[in-house]
């Protein structure tokens, strides 16, 4: 472990990129499908095997998707675009060059917003996003000596998401992470799965003397296959990059691979020895021009992002900061609260039951929000039903809503069928007082020299001979009243 | 069938690498019938040849190497695609430099093309099977490629018309890419009109080239008429160039006299970068070379050295071995002009001065119609004769690079042959896309020379 003096006199410096695999249907240079989970090499053509005499053609929807994506973290958006061939030769690169941008990402600056723990907010700077091609699979089997290649990915479109080295800590890079994936889920553009590699990341990573004007040298930590595991290999790295400093050895610049088994990050190689891509123009493209009616029609095509349905969820419902934070997670979540407002107007309690009964369900049935059994119409039924007293919250909860996902009837029904409606008739609520304080009358004399909190406890007894659902007010009122009388 | 038997009476010539007899004359009696109900297309029964860089759906594609051993195409280039459409028939694939690189054919996989005209001479190249074909009567015409004079010069080796469209006038899908910015499919026939009917027929927007142009094709077959006299232009440095044969400097010198005895505006113009064309050409075309050429790497088609250790000595073993010397050659050189240290001083130069070319040129064009300059600075040479010295080769296309470079369309006709009977070209190049102008004034100049 670094010594408590080096770290305070060092600072990090982080830069993320971070790769999404977007959901087009077909590939970005072909036509070829994109579908998960096919047998091998069976969705490619001749243009994703690079063919002599084949040329790319550009897929216009994944251009609107990483536009999407530059219009929600207020990126400029460039208007001329030239696509760049990066050379090098792999199995898995069928034409021995990536189609990339080099010089005219489609994306330019930009920024996203992130939330830490301690409530405080930092805007993350982006360098660029870019679109670029996805390559194939080298697959070993075990025990055989061949590589085989899968070509199914190769071809699909990508964006690279570059930051500028502007992240400071490893929370801070974990909270852009979560903030990008869901960016990506709320504009529909990528699953944002990082164990599935939908989502990758790459993290440059260098230390320097806190207040200093210049970098240190730079290491690339790749890998890396959840969020959780970025954030493990940052702080592993800052502090391997600490311990060498204080040994007085010098960081390399290098490439180095995280082991999420026991936390460590290896060196894969040193930047000298690597390739020179030799980026030149794709003369096999058309430069791609985005005109301001394409422009406008995506922008107008946008879906509600976090941060804007965030501040209309605090401004027009009400609600607290931290219910926002959380019922904008996702998308579908945010989606669904807002349905429930359509048929409520208790926005606090619609909150209250999305953020809790619905999402513990959720989570332990391992259900995503739109296969919920029950509809949003139904949940402010059962809101409806608590509101105008005719059961209690208590009933609610534990009885009406477990029998709402099973049976996936309204409230309302459930309650009537159950026998579950609060005990309004004053006649019965009367008797069930009568017999009450007819079997307790040395209490009731006490309650009479003035033990007045005894009234919880007849209180107590109506609702147990009830069975829960007497109405609380009206018991209240009937019970203070025959008191009196006696 | 007559163009069968050529092919047989000349195989000494090597210009055929495939031939599609049997295919060939079903296909011919198809079409008859098709004539005899009137329902034929526009090229009904012509009878083409294909160089071996353009695909032909379920035939051998090689590109006159042994990289793509054993290869067949599994898709038609449009160009091939619109041939069939308009009923003409392919009746195989001809022998070519390499990759289209070279000016002699004889940087072939399968041995060089020999000259009909002289067969211990080139036919020049890269398209020197498509021209030999064509002057040998082994077919009506044939469609060749033509990076930096691949059609032309042949054509001029050769005595027949040799045709490079404008770049970006007929799709490259189905053309194996060489340099991509400056690649196009060329035609080499007989006469001017058939030339024109045939780019009439192949050229024009494709859904599958995002880089084709978008402008509607004329019918040229129809536009032969020169219907105003024309505002000619040539560069006395071409013409006074050490380098250029006697023969056929006398040759444009007597077309421009009598041009100009026939009432037309000839001028000599400055063009200041006469020197540059060749070295912008070279480092551009072997840098795109480079990168195109990439895909041959042994893994998913074509030729694999036998098992190797690792994954670095199959890609080693596997190009060293097929690709021959002038392919190596150009992509080290593309290689080295795109490396990180090279990239500015080199590459990024080199784009600088196609610009200004390009610029230049479109200069002249704005006050000249056409530009009269020699197809190349010789008539076919001998075998062997420069093989040894690449730079002595490379000059072959000195003439003809200007319009790769700047995208012009550019023909190549016959004019005339020289005191050891080799004919000589006469190159003439226009503005972008004023190709019906170009044949239409080629047409004038060929019935009046």
């Amino acid at each position: 472990m670094p010594s408590h003096e080096i770290r305070s006199a060092y600072e990090a410096v982080i830069g993320l990129e971070v790769h999404c695999q977007l959901q087009t249907r077909s590939k970005v240079f072909a036509s070829d499908a994109v579908v998960f989970g096919s047998q091998p090499n069976t969705n490619i053509s001749v243009i994703t095997l690079g063919h002599p005499g084949t040329l790319p053609k550009l897929n216009r929807t994944a251009v609107e998707y990483a536009i999407r994506m530059g219009l929600a973290c207020s990126c400029e958006i460039s208007r001329y675009n030239i696509f760049d061939r990066k050379n090098y030769f792999y199995p898995d690169l069928p034409k021995g060059y990536q189609l990339t941008q080099d010089k005219t990402p489609i994306c330019r600056k930009g920024s996203v917003t992130v939330r830490l723990k301690d409530g405080s907010h930092r805007d993350v700077i982006m360098n660029r996003i870019h679109l670029e091609e996805d390559a194939g699979k080298s697959i070993h089997l075990a025990g055989e000596p061949d590589t085989l290649v899968d070509y199914n990915r190769a071809g699909t479109a990508l964006i690279e998401i570059v930051t500028e080295p502007v992240i400071r800590t490893s929370e801070e890079a974990a909270a852009y992470l979560t903030e990008i994936r869901k960016l990506v889920r709320y504009l529909d553009i990528c699953d944002g799965n990082m164990e599935e590699g939908s989502m990758r990341c790459d993290a440059n990573i260098s230390i320097m003397p806190k207040g200093s004007k210049v970098l240190g040298t730079k290491v690339e930590v790749k890998n890396m296959n959840s969020i959780r595991n970025v954030q493990r290999a940052i702080d592993h790295e800052i502090d391997r990059q600490l311990n060498e400093t204080e040994k007085g050895n010098a960081i390399f610049s290098e490439t180095r691979t995280f082991d999420a088994g026991n936390g460590q990050t290896y060196s894969m190689r040193i930047k000298e020895t690597m390739n020179d891509y030799r980026y030149f123009p794709e003369p096999d493209l058309a430069p791609l021009v985005v005109s301001e009616e394409w422009l406008e029609s995506i922008r107008a095509a946008m879906p509600s992002l976090p941060q804007e349905l965030h501040r209309r969820f605090v401004n027009d419902y009400g609600l607290p900061d931290y219910d926002a934070g959380v019922l904008t997670d996702s998308r579908e979540t945010a989606d669904y609260f807002e349905e429930v407002c359509r048929h409520t107007k208790n926005y606090k309690a619609a909150s209250n039951w999305v953020m809790t009964a619905v999402k513990s369900v959720l989570n332990e049935r391992n259900l995503h929000i739109n296969d919920f059994p029950v509809g949003a119409r139904e949940l402010a039924g059962l809101i409806s039903l608590v509101d105008s007293g005719k059961v209690n919250h208590t009933i609610a909860s534990q009885k009406i809503f477990p029998l709402m996902i099973q049976h996936g009837k309204s409230a309302a029904a459930i309650a009537e069928e159950n026998n579950l409606l609060l005990q309004s008739d004053g006649g019965i609520l009367q008797t069930l007082i009568n017999e009450v304080l007819l079997s307790n009358p040395e209490k009731v004399k006490e309650f009479k020299k003035g033990k007045k909190a005894l009234l919880g406890m007849f209180m107590g007894e109506v609702m147990k001979r009830s069975g829960g659902k007497a109405d609380p007010k009206l018991t209240t009122e009937l019970l203070g009243k025959t008191l009196k009388e006696i | 069938m007559y163009y069968l038997s050529a092919i047989k009476a000349n195989s000494h010539l090597n210009v055929f690498l495939e031939v599609y007899e049997a295919e060939a004359l079903q296909r011919a009696q198809e079409i008859d019938r098709k004539i005899a109900g009137g329902t034929q297309g526009r090229l009904a029964g012509m009878v083409v040849g294909l160089k071996d860089v353009i695909s032909h759906q379920d035939h051998g594609l090689q590109a006159g190497s042994r990289i793509l051993e054993g290869f067949r195409a599994q898709f038609n280039a449009t160009a091939v695609e619109r041939l069939l459409a308009e009923d003409a028939i392919v009746i195989g694939r001809q022998n070519c430099d390499e990759f289209g690189m070279g000016s002699s054919n004889e940087n072939s996989a399968f041995g060089p093309v020999r000259n009909g005209a002289d067969p211990s001479r080139v036919p020049g190249g890269s398209s020197g099977g498509s021209a030999v074909a064509v002057q040998t009567g082994m077919c009506l015409a044939s469609l060749g490629s033509d990076t930096g004079g691949s059609v032309r010069q042949p054509a001029a080796f050769c005595g027949l018309v040799g045709l490079k469209p404008t770049y970006s006038r007929v799709s490259r899908w189905g053309l194996i890419a060489y340099a991509s910015s400056f690649d196009t499919i060329g035609i080499i026939a007989r006469s001017v009109p058939d030339a024109a009917l045939l780019l009439e027929v192949i050229a024009g927007k494709d859904d599958y080239d995002s880089t084709v142009s978008q402008s509607p094709v004329p019918a040229y077959s129809r536009q032969l008429r020169l219907d105003e006299k024309p505002r000619i232009a040539y560069i006395p440095e071409t013409i006074q160039s050490a380098g250029l044969s006697e023969e056929i400097r006398q040759t444009i010198l007597r077309n421009i006299s009598s041009l100009k005895e026939d009432g037309h505006r000839v001028d000599a113009v400055v063009f200041p970068l006469l020197d540059f064309i060749l070295p912008a050409y070279y480092i551009l075309t072997t840098a795109e070379a480079s990168s195109n050429l990439a895909r041959y790497d042994g893994v998913r088609y074509g030729y694999r050295s036998t098992p190797a250790g690792s994954l670095e000595s199959m890609y080693k073993s596997t190009r060293s071995y097929a690709f021959g010397e002038e392919v190596k050659r150009r992509i080290m050189l593309g290689t080295f002009v795109l490396s990180a240290d090279y990239y500015d001083a080199y590459y990024t130069k080199a784009q600088k001065v196609r610009r200004l070319i390009k610029e230049k040129t479109d200069n002249i064009f704005a006050q000249y119609d056409f530009l009269i300059l020699p197809t190349a600075p010789t008539t076919a040479f001998r075998l062997g004769e420069h093989t040894e010295d690449p730079l002595k080769m490379y000059l072959a296309d000195i003439y003809s690079v200007q319009a790769n470079v700047a995208g012009i369309p550019a023909i190549s006709i016959p004019a005339g042959k020289d005191q050891n009977g080799l004919p000589i070209g006469l190159q003439i190049m226009a503005n972008r896309f004023e190709e019906a102008r170009l044949l239409a004034f080629a047409h004038y100049l060929m019935q009046h020379q």
